[in-house]
């Protein structure tokens, strides 16, 4: 059956001025939160491990033994936090025609010029080239991370799986930051983003500019990929 | 014989080294000294040793460790591996030597074996959790160890053990504590036929000599020292029959290296390019930034959306 | 041992077979690798496992337990008709010569004069032909048929390579490599040195086993000589010192005998020892007898002893048989013993058959155990589940434990393998309410005395007869005790010119000075010296070696007279020469005789008069033929275990050694090999010190559990695992252990078939801190060897079985 649009009923958007649109849950924005913090505490006490220059970071956890101890918990913690994330998402994240045509003009975007380049939906091509990127790293470090866990795994694995395993660690955990980074600036570049995060609506102008299709859906009625 | 070290007098005697020989410092920059201590070095003669366990036990009572009273798995070796406490175990293997048809009983005492190049160094995220004389000692100094066991990686001979109890990495000290006041490790003292004997690196390499020349006059022509390069030689050494094969004693390395691995996780370039690369990254964001500004909603762009809102109503 | 341990540093070629030096003895092994390594020295081992001492030897030869006899019977076979041995020696220094009378011989296993009821032998026709001037008959040509070395030729013909594989199953060709070896020191310009422990002693035939042994010491010259010798490995720091103290039942400190029944008078005790010599200008030392046993009765009963009442010797006891430790214990099991002084000692662990040791001692009515730790023994009576599965309710044994000091707690002197006697240091305090054992038994001692002197009683002249003038008689100091086995003189000694020459209270320096009139004491003879006039010469630290030849002679002090080497007029030629440069050891200088060593010889003794070596005998050479001194015959024969996988391939009719002591009802607890096919010995481990370490918990640590050792063979053929849990069963018991399959162990082809055989280690108990274990002696059978009643621990039968793995 044909549904008549009815945006005025659709409750994501909010009439005003500017025109504001929910973007994020509640509940996503905590599972964000908890999973950002993680992070930077897992790239705080990870870097102390890393290079001796960063081993008085140490000092934030209560010393080496302890950023020892609370590394990989905050680990583990964090990665059943991103795995929350990824259900969430994983769907408005797959890739479409348009996202190659995006990045084909991605010099534009970061030129602050959207026009001319396709629509974007929900995702950009960059912020799920993200996506997956975080993903794949997270689930890299969550099982190097357990090869390398003394406390519970000193026998569940080799010596040489152990050397494998705190390369791939350390090699993947660079390669998170560096992306995080990406994932950073951009929310910071793009003003209007953090609110998002925040209060968990964006205005509408920053709908229209950086995820028009998205908007256009939700104000036609169409299946909302909103949450 | 070598003369073995003599008894010490009963007054106190003072430190021979201490921290201002530091060779390597883990995680940390330390100056050399400019003069290096004389090498010492641990000579074991596998073909004397008659695996009586004395130095395990000699081990235990000096360090003052309390081992478990473990079972017996169907072998001579107890307890089963090197432990947080047993810092050395005698490893007993079963050879049937082909050339001869004899059965050969290759009994090796396994520790550590103070690398030239110690890989357990290397490892150590942890500043001055490990460190290395400049005699040869490595020593591991619990007070700054956080338990990663990086070292257990780092190590190619399998050696640090990490306690289930107060989560640091232990093993044999080379009795610095003795040798620091002119005598030899514990173990050695304790050796029944002077299988371990004591001194500097040199007399060690030519004591082992004759050694070699008295198992080469019974038939054993590949008898050798083993003292592997690859880790820049080590302070504490074998005399083996079968120097060809090391594998046959309990799997002692052949050829052993720090692990690529290790090396290239632990290399200063890996740490440099990956450090390099998040600031690239961060410095990347910050000059876009510079050169783009920030990318602001527009009113433009605010009343599209207000038209596409609204519009769509009439 | 007739050398000692530096002096192994002088061996060309080490045997070590009925021991395994290495692990029991690693202290001593090390002169081993120091002949090794600095002289070139190989050593062979010959063992039914390989060893720890087997993994540093340059030959080892597999043999099956208790066939020692057979394999060094066949050494001596070889040696006989390759003519490998050292002539000169043997025609001079042993009794090869001896003419042996008419009526001896060997038929069918056995020797003239066996007495099958009694299982013993009249021994009157193993004796020399003796001539009209009163000397034995010699011909020093050896050509003499009854002559003793062509009696050997033609005792020992049946031993040939073959018949030693067939009933040793060591194959023939390591065993003729170990027989080269030993034929290549029969030259007086190299010697070996035969290490043996308890893998030959625990045998019904073990005194016979060291006997073969000496016997190819003496055919190739090695006794006597530095690098040579017959070197019985002690298991204990003193257990020389035990057995020098007497403690033996038939012993006196000494070796002084303990009189018998048969012997009322000390005439007639003395008559029956005083040996005269077989041949001309030979000492016989013996004669001297008399001097050491007054001296002895003087030490023991002061001034109390009287040449009027025959020096005391009516307060010794008089034995009727022997009361060995098998012997007690089936006394005791007869319930004719009410209580039991264990000190120092856990018979539950040591002696066999434990089954039938812990119903002896339920039997008595009081136990008594002085040890520094808590032994099974005096735990016997508790319930330890199938480890010891007794009914505490029913045994009604009241058990004293008195803890007393450890070594480390107390000062004396030990005496080890070496006859050295040597002093030791107290170091640490006694702990808790730990005693010296000497001060709980002169405790005792004086609460008996008051007893006798209050109330009377049975035979009091034995206590209140005893000197005890110690200047603490509550606690005799070490130093005392040790001057009091010295001796000294009680009265102003005087020479032959009247000159005195040991002033009334001075320590004798020796025991040349002993007298047989009461004017000297000295309970221990041949420790005399030890504490002489210089003082206590047990203290002497000084490892100076001013012969080179490895003779620390200001060490300690040895027994006798500090002669580090026995027999050591042995190492040189009948004119007095060393018989190489490189031996050179004792020789005559034209004057005197000297050297390296205190000559075991008259010093001034001329060569010409041609006195033997051996002057402890009135041959004075050593005896290939025992003559009437060894219970089961002049020559070894080779007689199986009584508990054997095979019938004995020789003589089928003979069951174990037919001179052997059984019980009564012994003969049925001996297992068949229907039953049980598979041999077991017992064996120690380095890591653990008898009975004792298991409750010390770094030897617990390094050796935790018990566990049966066993050949891949073996294992497949009873589908057993590595570690898995095994139950060993003999006629007698059961014990249960993680199983170690080795290729150390391997079958022996014997006799036509394949034998499986099993290493049991004896550490382990059910008091300690090691894991739990049945005694293994629950397995082993009462009998003992027929000499010294050792029991048979190496060589008995049993079977294996799998058990499942128990849930951890």
């Amino acid at each position: 059956m044909t549904a008549e649009p009815n945006v005025s009923k659709n409750p994501a958007i909010h009439r005003g001025d500017p025109v504001t649109v929910d973007r994020y849950s509640g509940l996503a924005r905590l599972n964000h939160w908890i999973t950002a913090v993680g992070l930077i505490l897992l790239a705080l006490s990870g870097l102390a491990l890393f290079h001796p220059a960063f081993f008085f970071l140490t000092v934030l956890f209560g010393g080496g033994q302890m950023a020892r101890f609370l590394h990989p918990w905050i680990g583990v913690i964090t990665a059943v936090s991103f795995a929350g994330l990824f259900l969430r998402f994983w769907r408005y994240n797959l890739w479409r025609g348009d996202d190659s045509r995006w990045m084909g003009r991605l010099s534009k975007v970061l030129a602050g010029d959207e026009e001319g380049v396709p629509e974007v939906g929900r995702y950009n091509a960059g912020q799920k080239v993200y996506f997956w990127v975080m993903s794949l790293c997270i689930a890299v470090l969550f099982f190097s991370g357990l090869v390398i866990w003394m406390e519970y795994f000193a026998d569940s694995f080799t010596i040489e799986q152990r050397r494998v395993g705190v390369l791939v660690h350390s090699t993947v955990a660079i390669l998170a930051i560096c992306t995080w980074i990406v994932h950073v600036y951009a929310a910071i570049w793009v003003r209007g983003t953090i609110s998002a995060m925040t209060r968990g609506n964006v205005t509408g102008g920053w709908a229209w500019r950086h995820h028009r299709k998205w908007l256009r859906d939700l104000a036609s009625g169409k299946p909302s990929d909103s949450e | 014989m070598f003369p073995p070290v003599p008894n010490p007098g009963t007054e106190a005697t003072d430190q021979t080294f201490g921290a201002g020989d530091l060779m390597r410092r883990s995680a940390s920059k330390v100056t050399p000294p400019a003069e290096r201590q004389t090498e010492v070095a641990k000579l074991i003669d596998v073909s004397k040793c008659i695996g009586c366990k004395a130095c395990q036990v000699a081990c235990l009572e000096w360090n003052e460790q309390v081992e478990e009273i473990g079972f017996n798995d169907g072998r001579y070796e107890n307890p089963p591996d090197l432990t947080e406490h047993s810092w050395t175990l005698m490893r007993y293997a079963e050879y049937e030597n082909p050339e001869t048809g004899n059965l050969e009983w290759l009994i090796r005492k396994d520790g550590c074996m103070h690398c030239e190049d110690p890989g357990c160094l290397k490892a150590c995220p942890a500043p001055g959790a490990i460190v290395q004389y400049s005699n040869g000692i490595v020593d591991f100094k619990q007070e700054n160890c956080i338990g990663c066991g990086y070292c257990i990686q780092g190590c190619p001979f399998n050696i640090p053990r990490l306690s289930k109890t107060d989560r640091k990495v232990y093993k044999c000290t080379l009795c610095v504590d003795r040798v620091a006041v002119g005598q030899g490790p514990a173990c050695a003292k304790a050796c029944p036929t002077q299988a371990i004997v004591f001194g500097t690196k040199a007399e060690m390499t030519e004591y082992a000599q004759t050694r070699i020349a008295d198992l080469n006059s019974r038939g054993y022509d590949k008898a050798g020292l083993y003292d592997p390069p690859g880790v820049g030689g080590t302070h504490v050494m074998y005399v083996l029959q079968h120097a060809d094969q090391p594998e046959l004693y309990s799997g002692l390395a052949n050829a052993p290296k720090i692990s690529g691995l290790v090396e290239t996780w632990k290399s200063g370039a890996a740490k440099y390019t990956g450090l390099a690369a998040v600031g690239i990254f961060a410095a990347a964001g910050f000059l876009h930034y510079l050169v783009n500004g920030a990318n602001r909603v527009s009113a433009e762009d605010e009343a599209k959306a207000r038209d596409l809102v609204e519009g769509d109503r009439t | 041992m007739t050398n000692n341990w530096t002096d192994i540093q002088n061996a060309d070629i080490v045997l070590v077979m009925g021991g395994n030096a290495a692990e029991a003895h690693p202290c001593g092994f090390k002169w081993v690798t120091e002949a090794k390594s600095e002289r070139g020295a190989k050593l062979m081992v010959v063992d039914p496992r390989f060893t720890r001492t087997a993994a540093v030897s340059d030959h080892y030869a597999p043999i099956r337990s208790g066939s020692d006899i057979a394999f060094l019977s066949g050494v001596i076979n070889y040696l006989l008709s390759n003519d490998a041995i050292h002539t000169e020696y043997v025609r001079n220094y042993t009794n090869a010569a001896y003419i042996v009378g008419e009526g001896y011989g060997f038929s069918e296993g056995l020797f003239t004069g066996y007495e099958e009821d009694r299982r013993a032998y009249d021994r009157s026709s193993w004796e020399y032909e003796i001539g009209e001037d009163g000397f034995a008959k010699r011909d020093m040509t050896l050509q003499h048929p009854r002559c003793v070395y062509q009696l050997m030729k033609a005792h020992f013909a049946a031993y040939t390579p073959e018949m030693v594989q067939r009933i040793s199953g060591t194959p023939e060709d390591k065993f003729l490599k170990v027989a080269e070896w030993v034929a290549s020191t029969a030259n007086g310009e190299r010697s070996m040195t035969i290490m043996y422990a308890l893998g030959w002693t625990q045998h019904s035939h073990g005194a016979q086993n060291i006997r073969s042994a000496a016997m190819i010491q003496l055919l190739c010259g090695n006794i006597g000589v530095p690098g040579g010798g017959i070197n019985a490995l002690r298991g204990h720091s003193n257990v020389q010192g035990i057995t020098d103290i007497g403690t033996l039942t038939a012993s006196l400190p000494g070796y002084l005998a303990m009189p018998t029944d048969a012997e009322p008078t000390l005439d007639s005790h003395l008559a029956k020892r005083a040996f005269t010599p077989l041949q001309e200008n030979q000492v016989s030392y013996w004669q001297n007898y008399n001097k050491f046993y007054v001296s002895f009765l003087k030490g023991m009963y002061g001034r109390n002893a009287t040449a009027d009442n025959q020096f005391g010797y009516d307060w010794l006891p008089k034995l009727d048989t022997t009361y060995d430790a098998l012997k007690m214990f089936d006394v005791m099991h007869k319930g004719q013993t009410t209580g039991l002084l264990c000190q120092g000692f856990n018979p539950l662990m040591s002696i066999a058959y434990s089954g039938k040791s812990v119903a002896a001692l339920a039997k008595l009515k009081f136990l008594v155990s002085m040890d520094p730790i808590e032994t099974d023994t005096a735990y016997f009576w508790q319930n330890h589940g199938e480890f010891n599965d007794v009914d505490t309710a029913s045994i009604q044994t009241e058990v004293f434990m008195l803890p007393v000091t450890s070594f480390v707690e107390e000062e004396g002197s030990l005496t080890n393998s070496s006859r050295n006697i040597q002093w030791k240091w107290r170091a640490a305090d006694p702990y808790f309410e730990s005693r010296r054992d000497t001060d709980i038994l002169a405790d005792l001692f004086l609460r008996l005395r008051k007893l006798y002197d209050d109330e009377g009683g049975t035979a009091p002249g034995p206590i209140q007869a005893i000197d005890w003038s110690y200047a603490d008689p509550m606690a005799p100091a070490a130093e005392e005790i040790l001057r009091e086995l010295n001796g000294r003189a009680l009265t102003d000694l005087r020479d032959a010119e009247g000159k005195v020459v040991r002033r009334a209270g001075e320590q004798l320096a020796g025991f040349g000075e002993m007298r047989a009139d009461g004017s000297t004491d000295g309970v221990q003879w041949i420790y005399t010296g030890v504490y002489s006039p210089e003082g206590n010469l047990s203290q002497r630290r000084d490892n100076s070696d001013p012969s080179g030849k490895n003779v620390y002679g200001s060490w300690g002090f040895c027994w006798p007279a500090n002669r580090r080497i026995l027999y050591n007029r042995a190492s040189a030629d009948p004119d007095g020469k060393p018989w190489s440069e490189e031996k050179a050891y004792v020789f005559w200088d034209g004057q005197r005789w000297g050297g390296a060593d205190v000559p075991d010889f008259p010093p001034t003794s001329n060569p010409s008069l041609r006195t033997g070596p051996f002057i402890m005998t009135p041959e004075g050479t050593s005896r290939l033929f025992a003559r009437g001194f060894m219970a089961e015959g002049p020559f070894p024969v080779h007689y199986e275990p009584f508990e054997a996988p095979v019938l004995n391939p020789m003589f089928p009719a003979i069951r174990g050694n037919p001179a052997a002591r059984v019980f009564d009802n012994d003969m049925e607890i001996f297992g068949d090999a229907e039953e049980f096919p598979i041999v077991a010995t017992t064996y120690r481990l380095t890591e653990h010190f008898h009975y004792w370490t298991k409750s010390v918990r770094y030897n617990a640590v390094v050796q935790p559990e018990f566990f049966v050792e066993m050949s891949h063979a073996l294992a497949e053929e009873r589908g057993i695992s590595p570690g898995q849990m095994v139950s060993v069963r003999s006629h007698r018991g059961e014990v249960k252990g993680r199983a170690m399959i080795t290729k150390r162990l391997q079958p022996l082809q014997v006799d036509g078939r394949t034998l499986h055989y099993v290493g049991l280690p004896l550490h382990f108990g059910f008091v300690g801190q090691a894991r739990k274990a049945s005694p293994v002696n629950s397995l082993t059978p009462p009998v003992g060897d027929a000499n010294a009643q050792t029991p048979e621990f190496k060589a008995f039968l049993v079977d294996v079985t799998p058990l499942a793995d128990p849930v951890a």
